[in-house]
Order: C-alpha cells, then sequence, then structure tokens
C-alpha cells in the first residue's frame, strides 16, 4: 500500500509539472485529491491493515496529500498570477490621452476685482454699500458741491433722463446716502462699489460705462494721515508688501484737500518702464478729506467729525492688473476673453 | 496753458531749477505739467541772413539764386526753391554744417548744376508749427522782420531756446490761467521773490480825455460787475514785435497784428481777456453792457452769424450789438488794417453767463475759457493799462486820460478764521505756527493773530478758490508736502466688516453658476426701445425709459429685461466662431410706471443665463451633446439647491412672449403671501432668434429679491437610515398632457409618510400606447425611520397611489 501511495505521488507530481491551465490543474486537484479521488481510494484500504501499520500508512498518505497539495498550491498561484498579468496587460490604455473635465465658468474680471477689493476693506472693518444707479441730480451731483452751473459739471457729460434725474457719474452719490441712512452716528465705515455712466465716445481706453468702487470713512477725530495709512494698507494688501504710495495734490469738489495716489509700478518695481511711463509709479486713485458742504447735507456736523474718501476705477485696475488692451472687451462677453479669467 | 520757461523768468529768477525740475516740483505741489517739451526741435547753425540778390536759376524754373550775407564774412550763394523769397529780406539761413530737424544735415550741394552753400529755411523746416503762423507767413520761406540783426542765431531770433511747461490744470485752478498766477505759485513753491510788471509805467496820456469819446454803463449788473475801457488814438495796425509774437506761439496763440496781439500777450499774462474794438465803428462813443434783444443777431468775428437770445449778454454801441461779452468780438467792429482809434476793453463778466452763451453757440475761446472760471476782478484794470501802454509803444497809439468805467461792485477778500489745532487735527502732523505762517506768507496771503494760535487769514483775490478753512489747510499740506504727512491707523473703536445677505447670495450665485460652467457676463444697462419689448412678461408692463441726449438708438434706453443682452453676446460669439456659449449675467433692469420720470425708477435684481450649442464638446471618447431645455432647468435646480429654495420652487408650463410656447416654463415660488411667478426658464422663440440670427438657445431669467428674502442656507441634519428601505417601480400610462411634474406631486402627497422619495426614470411616448399617450415610469421608495417596513403597509401605501393617479389622471399601469 505504501508502494501505491508513493506511485501515486509521482505519478501526480509527474502530471503537476506539465499542466497548462487553472482548468486542468483543478481536474488534477479532483482526480487525485477529490472525495472520490485516486489518494482516498487508496486510503480506503486502510481498513484491512494491522494497527501497527495503520498510523504509519497514514502518515504516508497525509505527506503524499501534502506534497500534491502544495505543488497544486504553487501551481495554483503562478497561474493566478499570469492571469492578473495577462488582465493588466490587456486593460492598459494611453494616459497621455486627455481626460474627462467638467466645464468650468469664470468670474467676469471686473467683478473679481470688486470682489478682491471688498474683501480687502471687509477685514479691514468695513461694510459695502450700493445706491441706485438711476440717480437724482441732487445726490450725484449738488450733495457733493457741483452745484448746477458749477464749471466740473457740465449736461454733455451726463446722461440725464429728466432735468433733475440722471445716470450716474459717480459712485459718490451712495456717500451721501449712506451718510444720512446713518442719521449722524459713527463712526461710518464703507466700501460702495458699482455701475456709473458717462457720455464718452468709447474707445481702448473710454467707455461710457464703467464701474467704480470708493470708500467713505467718518469719525470725530479722522485725519488725513489715516486716509494715508488705509491707503497704503490696502496697496499692500492688493499689490503685495513691497509697495510704496505717493500722494499728489488735486482737486475734487467733495474733498478738501485732495490727492491723486500713484503706487510703485508693479511691472518694473519703481525702476521706470514703460507701463509707468518711466516714473516708476502708476495712478490709481483720487482721495482726500470729505468736504465740510458735504458732510452738511449727509447730516453731520463739520466742526464735530471729519472724514475721508477714496474712490477708484475699477476698469483701470484690471487693465493695469491683466494688461488688457481695450477696455471694450469687459462688455463684449466674448468667451474667449472671459475663460481666461477662471482661475481661483 | 502752455508756459514759457524764459518768459517764466521774466517775473521770477529760475536760475538752478531747469524746467525739468520745475515741472516735478509744480506737479507735486499740484500743479501738474503733462510735459516738458523743447521748443528747439533739432535746430542748430540756422542764423539771419540777407538776400542781398534773388536771380533766376538758369536751368531751373522754380528756383532762384540767391546772394546772402549771414555775417560770416563772406557771401553765400544759396539755391532756394520758395517764391517769396525776394531781394533785400531777412531770412533764416542754415549754413553748411547746420542741422535741421528730422535729421537733415546741411552739405554743400550743387542743385540742377549751381552751387548751393546751405538752405533758406520756412517755418517748418524750423520745427515750428505753421498753424500759428501769421496767415501770410505758412507758405514759403519765413521772413523776419527787417530790423533783424545779420547773423544772429536764429534760436535766439525766434526764442525756440526754450521749454514749454504744458500745464493740466484743475478746474480750481484757474488762477494758473495766466503767466503772473505760475508765477506767484512758483514764488510760494521756491521762496524766491516776484518781479511783477508794473502796468502804470507805460501809459503815455495825451492831452485829451477819454470821456470825450467814450462812455461806458452796465445795463445788466447781474452779468458783470466792472466794465473798463481806455481810448487809444493814431494807432498803426502791423505786425506785433517778433519777441511778442515768439511768445504767443510758445503759449500757442496765433499772431495775427499788434494790436490784437497785445490784448492776447496781456490775456495770457495777466488771465484777463482783453477786446478792442474798432472806435470808428462804434455808434455814439457809447457802450453799454447788456442783455440780448428778442430776435437779435450779430455777426461775430469768425463771420457767422448767430442768433441772439435773451439769456444772451451783449456789448452794445449807441445803435447795435458790437461784441458778445467774454465770447467773441462782432465782425461790425472788428479792427482792420484802416483802424487808427481803438477802445480797448477790460471787464468782468460773470462765468455762467459766459459759458452758457459759449455753449449754446459752440465757441470756445481763450478769453471764454477764463471768463467762465471767473477772471480776478482786481486785475481788471492792471491788465488794461499793461495793454495800453504795450500798444502805445508798439503801434504807436497815444493813449487819452483816464478810464471810461462802470463798476456794480468790488469784490471783497475773503477772510478765514484758521487754528493751528485744526491744521494738525485734519492733516494728522505736527506743525509748528511758525511753519504755517510761512508757508502762508509764501503765498502771500495775509495772517493775522487773533488768539493764541488763531488766526484770521486774508486770502488775495487772485486765489477764488479759497474761501474756507479746509482749503487754507490744503494750502498749507500741498506746500509742507504730502510725502511730510504721515501714515497712520485710525483710531477708535473697532468696526465688525461684513456683506449684507442680498451681496452674499450673489456671491454664491456667481460659485454656483460658473461652477456648472457658465461665464458671467457683464453687459451695457442702456439699449434700444424695440429689444426692452421683447420679454413682455419680464418687463412687467414697464414704461421706457429713455435717456435725453443718447449717443446712439442702440443705446438710448434703460433696459427691462437681461435676457436680450445675454441674446446679443450670444450672436457676438457665434460671430466670432465661439460656438458654445454658457453665460450669466446677474445686474439690474430698470421699471417703472411713470411716462416721465418724477421719481427714481424701481431698480430690480435679476439674474439669467442662457446655453446655447453644445453641453459638452465631442472628444476622442465621446460624442458631443447638444443642449436642451433640461440643462437650462438643471442649472436653475442646483442653484436652488444650494440656496436651500428647492422645496418653495415648482415649475409650470406657460407661455410668456418672446420664448418658445412648448417649451418654456414659469418658475413659481412659494411663500407666506401665496405662490409668484418670480421668472421664466425656456428656449427661445424661433422668430426671436432668427431675430438675433441664433440657432435654438435656452434662457432663464430671474428677480432677485425673493431669492434674497427666502434662501435658507441652514443645515437641518437627518439621522442616517437604519432601517432598509423598499423600492417600487411602477409605470403609468397618462394622456400625453398630463405634466410629469404633477403626477410626482400626486405621488407624493398620497403615498404617505413612508414615501422616502419619488424620480421620474423613464417617458416613453410611441406607436405601442397609442399616439396620444405616454408612459411614465417612476420609481418610489419607501422607509420608516424607527423599524423594517412590511410588504402589506407597502402594499397599502402604492395601493392609494395608484387609486389616485387613476383618479386624478385617467392613469393606467401599464403592462
Amino acid at each position: 500500500m505504501k508502494e501505491r501511495l508513493e506511485a501515486l505521488r509521482s505519478e501526480a507530481l509527474d502530471k503537476l509539472q506539465t499542466v497548462a491551465d487553472a482548468a486542468a490543474l483543478n481536474d488534477l486537484r479532483v482526480h487525485y485529491l477529490g472525495k472520490k479521488g485516486q489518494l482516498t481510494e487508496i486510503l480506503r484500504g486502510m481498513g484491512s491493515l494491522s494497527a501497527e501499520e495503520r498510523p504509519i500508512i497514514g502518515q504516508v498518505g497525509n505527506e503524499v496529500r501534502a506534497a500534491i497539495e502544495a505543488v497544486i498550491a504553487e501551481k495554483q498561484a503562478g497561474f493566478e498570477q499570469a492571469e492578473t498579468a495577462r488582465r493588466l496587460q490587456a486593460e492598459t490604455i494611453d494616459v497621455t490621452l486627455p481626460g474627462k473635465k467638467s466645464a468650468v465658468g469664470a468670474v467676469h474680471p471686473l467683478n473679481k476685482i470688486v470682489e478682491e477689493i471688498e474683501d480687502i476693506f471687509i477685514g479691514m472693518g468695513y461694510t459695502v454699500a450700493e445706491g441706485p444707479e438711476v440717480e437724482t441730480d441732487f445726490f450725484n451731483f449738488e450733495a457733493l458741491n457741483l452745484p448746477k452751473n458749477h464749471p466740473a459739471r457740465d449736461m454733455q457729460d451726463s446722461f440725464y433722463i429728466t432735468d433733475e434725474i440722471l445716470l450716474r457719474t459717480q459712485t459718490s452719490p451712495v456717500q451721501i446716502r449712506t451718510m444720512k441712512a446713518m442719521n449722524g452716528q459713527t463712526p461710518v465705515k464703507v466700501i460702495c462699489p458699482g455701475k456709473v455712466y458717462r457720455r464718452d465716445d468709447d474707445d481702448a481706453t473710454h467707455s461710457f460705462m464703467f464701474h467704480q468702487i470708493e470708500g467713505l470713512v467718518i469719525g470725530p477725530n479722522i485725519r488725513m494721515s489715516d486716509l494715508k495709512g488705509t491707503l497704503l494698507q490696502f496697496v499692500r494688501e492688493m499689490y503685495g508688501s513691497q509697495m510704496q504710495i505717493r500722494l499728489r495734490p488735486s482737486f475734487f469738489p467733495f474733498t478738501e484737500p485732495s490727492a491723486e495716489v500713484d503706487v510703485t509700478c508693479a511691472q518694473c518695481g519703481g525702476s521706470g518702464c514703460r507701463m509707468c511711463k518711466h516714473t516708476g509709479w502708476i495712478e490709481i486713485l483720487g482721495c482726500g478729506m470729505v468736504h465740510p458742504k458735504v458732510l452738511e447735507y449727509g447730516g453731520y456736523d463739520p466742526k464735530e467729525v471729519t472724514g475721508f474718501a477714496f474712490g477708484m476705477g475699477v476698469e483701470r485696475i484690471a487693465l493695469l492688473k491683466y494688461g488688457i488692451d481695450d477696455i471694450r472687451h469687459f462688455y463684449a462677453n466674448d468667451t474667449k476673453f472671459l475663460s481666461q479669467f477662471a482661475k481661483i | 496753458m502752455n508756459v514759457s520757461y524764459r518768459w517764466l523768468s521774466d517775473y521770477i529768477d529760475l536760475s538752478g531749477i531747469p524746467a525739468e525740475q520745475l515741472a516735478e516740483m509744480m506737479t507735486r505741489g499740484g500743479i501738474e505739467i503733462d510735459s516738458v517739451p523743447s521748443r528747439n526741435a533739432g535746430v542748430t547753425g540756422v542764423v539771419v541772413g540777407y538776400v542781398k540778390k534773388r536771380e533766376k536759376h538758369p536751368d531751373a524754373d522754380k528756383l532762384s539764386v540767391c546772394t546772402v550775407d549771414a555775417g560770416t564774412g563772406e557771401d553765400l550763394q544759396i539755391v532756394c526753391g520758395a517764391q517769396n523769397v525776394g531781394a533785400d529780406m531777412k531770412v533764416p539761413v542754415a549754413v553748411v554744417g547746420a542741422k535741421l530737424p528730422g535729421g537733415l544735415n546741411i552739405k554743400r550741394a550743387k542743385l540742377r548744376g549751381v552751387e548751393s552753400q546751405g538752405m533758406i529755411c520756412s517755418a517748418r523746416e524750423l520745427g515750428i508749427n505753421d498753424k500759428l503762423l501769421p496767415k501770410e507767413q505758412q507758405e514759403g520761406i519765413l521772413v523776419l522782420p527787417p530790423e533783424t540783426e545779420i547773423g544772429r542765431d536764429i534760436l535766439d531770433v525766434l526764442a525756440l531756446d526754450d521749454s514749454i511747461l504744458e500745464l493740466d490744470l484743475t478746474p480750481n485752478r484757474s488762477d494758473c490761467l495766466s503767466m503772473l498766477g505760475v508765477a506767484y505759485e512758483v514764488s510760494a513753491l521756491t521762496g524766491r521773490p516776484l518781479n511783477l510788471p508794473d502796468p502804470a509805467k507805460d501809459i503815455y496820456s495825451a492831452a485829451e480825455v477819454t470821456s470825450d469819446y467814450v462812455r461806458v454803463s452796465i445795463s445788466s449788473p447781474e452779468h458783470c460787475s466792472l466794465y473798463t475801457a481806455r481810448y487809444i488814438k493814431g494807432v498803426k495796425v502791423a505786425p506785433a514785435p517778433q519777441w511778442i509774437q515768439n511768445r504767443l506761439i510758445a503759449a500757442g496763440v496765433r499772431p495775427i497784428n499788434n494790436i490784437v496781439d497785445i490784448t492776447n500777450y496781456v490775456m495770457l499774462e495777466y488771465g484777463q481777456p482783453l477786446h478792442a474794438f474798432d472806435a470808428g465803428k462804434v455808434a455814439g462813443g457809447r457802450i453799454d453792457v447788456r442783455l440780448a434783444q428778442a430776435g437779435e443777431t450779430l455777426v461775430t468775428l469768425d463771420d457767422q452769424e448767430r442768433k441772439l437770445e435773451p439769456h444772451m449778454l451783449v456789448i452794445a454801441d449807441a445803435e447795435k450789438a458790437i461784441g458778445l461779452a467774454g465770447v467773441m468780438g462782432g465782425a461790425n467792429s472788428e479792427v482792420s488794417e484802416g483802424t487808427t482809434d481803438i477802445i480797448l476793453e477790460s471787464a468782468k463778466f460773470d462765468g455762467s453767463t459766459v459759458r452758457r452763451t459759449s455753449r449754446q453757440l459752440g465757441l470756445r475761446s481763450e478769453a471764454s475759457a477764463r471768463f467762465e472760471k471767473e477772471v480776478d476782478q482786481d486785475r481788471v484794470r492792471a491788465a488794461l493799462d499793461r495793454a495800453a501802454g504795450l500798444i502805445a509803444r508798439y503801434a504807436e497809439g497815444l493813449v487819452t486820460e483816464g478810464v471810461a468805467e462802470a463798476e456794480v461792485s468790488a469784490k471783497q477778500p475773503a477772510v478765514i478764521d484758521l487754528s493751528l489745532s485744526r491744521v494738525n487735527g485734519m492733516l494728522g502732523t505736527e506743525l509748528s505756527s511758525l511753519e504755517i505762517k510761512t508757508i502762508l506768507s509764501r503765498l502771500q496771503f495775509k495772517v493775522e493773530a487773533s488768539g493764541d494760535d488763531i488766526w484770521k487769514v486774508t486770502v488775495p483775490s487772485r486765489r477764488g478758490d479759497i474761501s474756507r478753512d479746509v482749503d487754507l489747510v490744503e494750502e498749507i499740506a500741498r506746500l509742507h508736502g504730502y510725502d511730510e504727512i504721515p501714515t497712520t491707523p485710525i483710531e477708535g473703536p473697532t468696526t465688525p466688516g461684513s456683506l449684507t445677505k442680498p451681496q452674499a447670495i450673489r456671491r454664491e450665485l456667481r460659485t454656483i453658476l460658473t461652477g456648472a460652467g457658465l461665464h458671467e457676463a457683464i453687459s451695457y444697462s442702456v439699449t434700444s426701445l424695440p429689444r426692452t419689448e421683447l420679454f413682455a412678461e419680464l418687463a412687467a408692463g414697464a414704461k421706457p425709459i429713455a435717456l435725453a441726449m443718447p449717443m446712439s438708438e442702440e443705446r438710448s434706453v434703460l433696459r427691462t429685461t437681461l435676457i436680450p443682452s445675454l441674446l446679443e453676446a450670444a450672436a457676438y460669439n457665434l460671430n466670432r466662431k465661439n460656438n458654445d456659449v454658457a453665460l450669466f449675467e446677474i445686474g439690474n433692469v430698470y421699471h417703472t410706471d411713470e411716462t416721465t420720470l418724477t421719481r427714481l425708477p424701481n431698480e430690480k435684481p435679476r439674474a439669467a443665463l442662457l446655453l446655447l450649442g453644445n453641453r459638452r464638446t465631442a472628444a476622442w471618447n465621446r460624442t458631443a451633446e447638444p443642449v436642451d431645455f433640461y440643462d437650462a432647468k438643471g442649472v436653475l435646480e442646483q442653484a436652488f439647491d444650494r440656496l436651500g429654495l428647492t422645496g418653495r420652487i415648482s415649475y409650470e408650463a406657460a407661455q410668456p412672449a418672446g420664448f418658445h410656447p412648448g417649451r418654456t416654463a414659469a418658475i413659481v415660488i412659494r411663500t407666506e403671501r401665496g405662490s409668484e411667478t418670480i421668472g421664466y426658464v425656456g428656449q427661445v422663440h424661433p422668430e426671436t432668434q432668427r431675430e438675433f440670427d441664433l440657432p435654438d438657445a435656452y434662457v432663464a431669467e430671474l428677480e432677485l429679491e425673493p431669492i434674497y428674502e427666502y434662501a435658507d442656507a441652514s443645515i437641518e441634519y437627518r439621522i442616517l437610515p437604519r432601517y432598509p428601505a423598499i423600492e417600487r417601480d411602477i409605470a403609468v400610462v397618462v394622456d400625453r398632457s398630463v405634466a410629469g411634474g404633477a403626477l410626482t406631486e400626486t405621488i407624493a402627497a398620497s403615498a404617505g409618510e413612508l414615501l422616502e422619495s419619488v424620480k421620474v426614470f423613464d417617458v416613453y411616448t410611441g406607436e405601442r400606447i397609442g399616439s396620444d399617450k405616454k408612459s411614465v415610469a417612476v420609481a418610489l421608495v419607501y422607509r420608516h425611520a424607527e423599524r423594517t417596513l412590511t410588504d402589506e403597509e407597502v402594499g397599502e401605501a402604492h395601493a392609494r397611489v395608484l387609486v389616485q393617479l387613476e383618479q386624478s389622471y385617467g392613469a393606467e399601469l401599464r403592462k
């Protein structure tokens, strides 16, 4: 019986050496080790053995089974590996082809800039105030110290609807509306973005409709040095911590003293280039201390409070920031233009 | 205002301050200098020559051969092509070795076989803008006055060795529309003293008295506060001296004759416009300042007949108008070559009166520009005397004794209270009393102490822009230097910064819509009238709001809806081969029920979107998918989900104007006030699409105010289900007209609280179920939160659903 077991082992191991695939391997396993397989068949004859022989043969039988099983397991693993390899090979794709993106739109560049500026001032404790685009002559001009017949005021330059109602030419009327809404309370700290309209022929640098954003601060002890401090902080958050500002005396009817503000040219860092006309400076906003008459119109006593205001053109900032060549691109809504601003 | 650096040096010593440095100093002080061009465009080696002899060129009809003494010690032979060259003339000569603008180098040359030792120059060849030359000098070579010294450098003769400061003045600084005003400013900036002209010293009175020749009066005192005139006899009208002409040209004013040039010269010097009338043409020796009469006309100096209106101020003689006050003189009293006696006018006309007239007639001049900004009444007489003196000297006139004048009121100087604490409190500086007083005295403002560090400051009349203490604070700040003001943080309590709810939602919408693949558009708020009528329901009966003076028909009316702007943008994109367009815009529309506005219109914030072309383009691994109605609706649904509004929103088939009647839904919001339509989503009507030359386009527009009001970002967490759900699918056959949305609503209402969700997963139409029918397949999910459902419970609920569907819609279960 031992001989038969040994013979079975060598036969099985022989056959297993040449087995071709997983199915044939399984057939061999059933043939030798299955419930009705060869090994079981031989061991069934153990009943006729003596008590001494039985454990010996039993052990031989276990050894044979273990030997065959080991080879089967080894073969099995080999086949599985080969199968995996084949599958991986078959599943290989060209990873250099483009992926499937979902479409993403872009916030309009002007609104991107407005949001950025709003966020800087919100961080400095400002709220955002808005007002109507169709305004009264009073709010747009008169309360801003531009009485009728003022030289800086020209029917030709504004889109009037009636004698008393027009498309606002500046966001400054929001200053008056804010002051009136505050009812004499301080402090006032607002930033006012919005569309404005002037009777200008459109060209690469002019648009009859454009955007402004302006700020207003009123308090019991607001100084021009605070205005400088505020603008410096804004400019550094907007353009970088190396930036400097420079104030030049200027004139606006609603501020006194008034200034125009230059920032370090971002292109050359102040050394002078084509963009800044070799001055090292770029003009970006106008500002000043709120004119006493304007404070009065807003319901404040100019002896009790002072304030500063500043304003800038959003298009100009966007043109400079992105190097855009023509202001009219902002309103044509060409998707080739808009899609360039999709970056976060 | 163009300021000649050399001319300015007459009034203030500019040594050590070159023009460029002066420009920078003035700009930093508040008078912006645009540029500082040199008057010399590149001329060297050009001198004054005397043409001794002119002969015809032997071989060329149009050329002549001149013998010229250019002070070089020997006569030069120069071939010249100009027709106006002649013997006994002083001309500019570019001798051999000279350089001219444009890089031209003068060499010895042969012209048609004749040697030429230089070139006789025209003004243009010397780089002078010939528009600024007297008419007779615009053609041919430049002819110089006979007394010009031979051999003298032309740069010196024509004062080309000079720079021009081009001032870009703010409207408040009209005091710098004069050389004297600029000199005062430079004196304040540099601290150097002024050397002002003394107008009186040049007056040569005759034995005759002005009042025998002319009397003046003001009939319209609210429009003219001072009128003065001098009478000058026996003038000789001729070209002005070269130096006056040079200065006028430098300032950009064309010389005409000595009388006109002197009035212009004094206007540039004093900022006071003057006018000279031919006294022989002034009837009755009378001048009156009055308003025009109805129907009156006047031919002005430019030979245009002007119809005058009763608000226009005129200068009149005993019979007729002879000038438009402050705007332009009349042709009927113009100084001409035959003029012998003149009446010289210097006056203060009201700025807004002059402005109104000059605007209305489209007549703007150097004079009107100055009157509009209010001239300095204190300079009216000084300017008159200065001009009279120059005319006496350079036009050989005799100035009669006395000034004819009428004065309504003299101007009182402004006296302003100022304190040290106000200055430093406003600026954040720590200036001393002395520093402040020094600055003000450099401006020639008078400072008198009226208390401890409190002053009364008297402002000279030349600075009409200064009337309040803050104006003085600005003067102090700019002369102290804006750079010297410190940089400080705001003192006082901190304030929280934030966005309002509408502002935050608007930003959220941008995030959602860009996330859905749409680009944000901004389009013009004005459009054409027909565009406002395309989408009547969205315009909601608003009356058009028209601009009084539009730039064009296309931009003449405020928009009442947003969609037309997006349709225009779509057409623009298609023209540029951007074939897939996905845009949205958040902006205002303008509604009113008034035909003529008496109050501000309602500015309604809205959002609109447009989809056109493919949802996604074809790629190597997928086909293109055109957009349809459900893409547009899906974008909205996604937005409503994100804004917590889905539970309030429903959609109803609708047929608003401008939309495809079978492919449009009204967007309805349910609120405490009831249900209200807040917008539409649908395909654009094919006719409207054709109007914009567009293929199928899907659009939506909705009101944002209800969104702002009801958006709810609060999140209510629900415990995750612990018990299994039971899913049941049904397919029912109903009439085609039955809305799918109604079916799911009925299912939700009838199934009871065990129903967790209901979702349409298929809609079938076809022959097999009849042409007027459709089959709608719906997946229902039932679940109980606290236990496992039994088949019986679900069966009951499901049966209720089927019964209700049958009763409501005649729905049959599809086999």
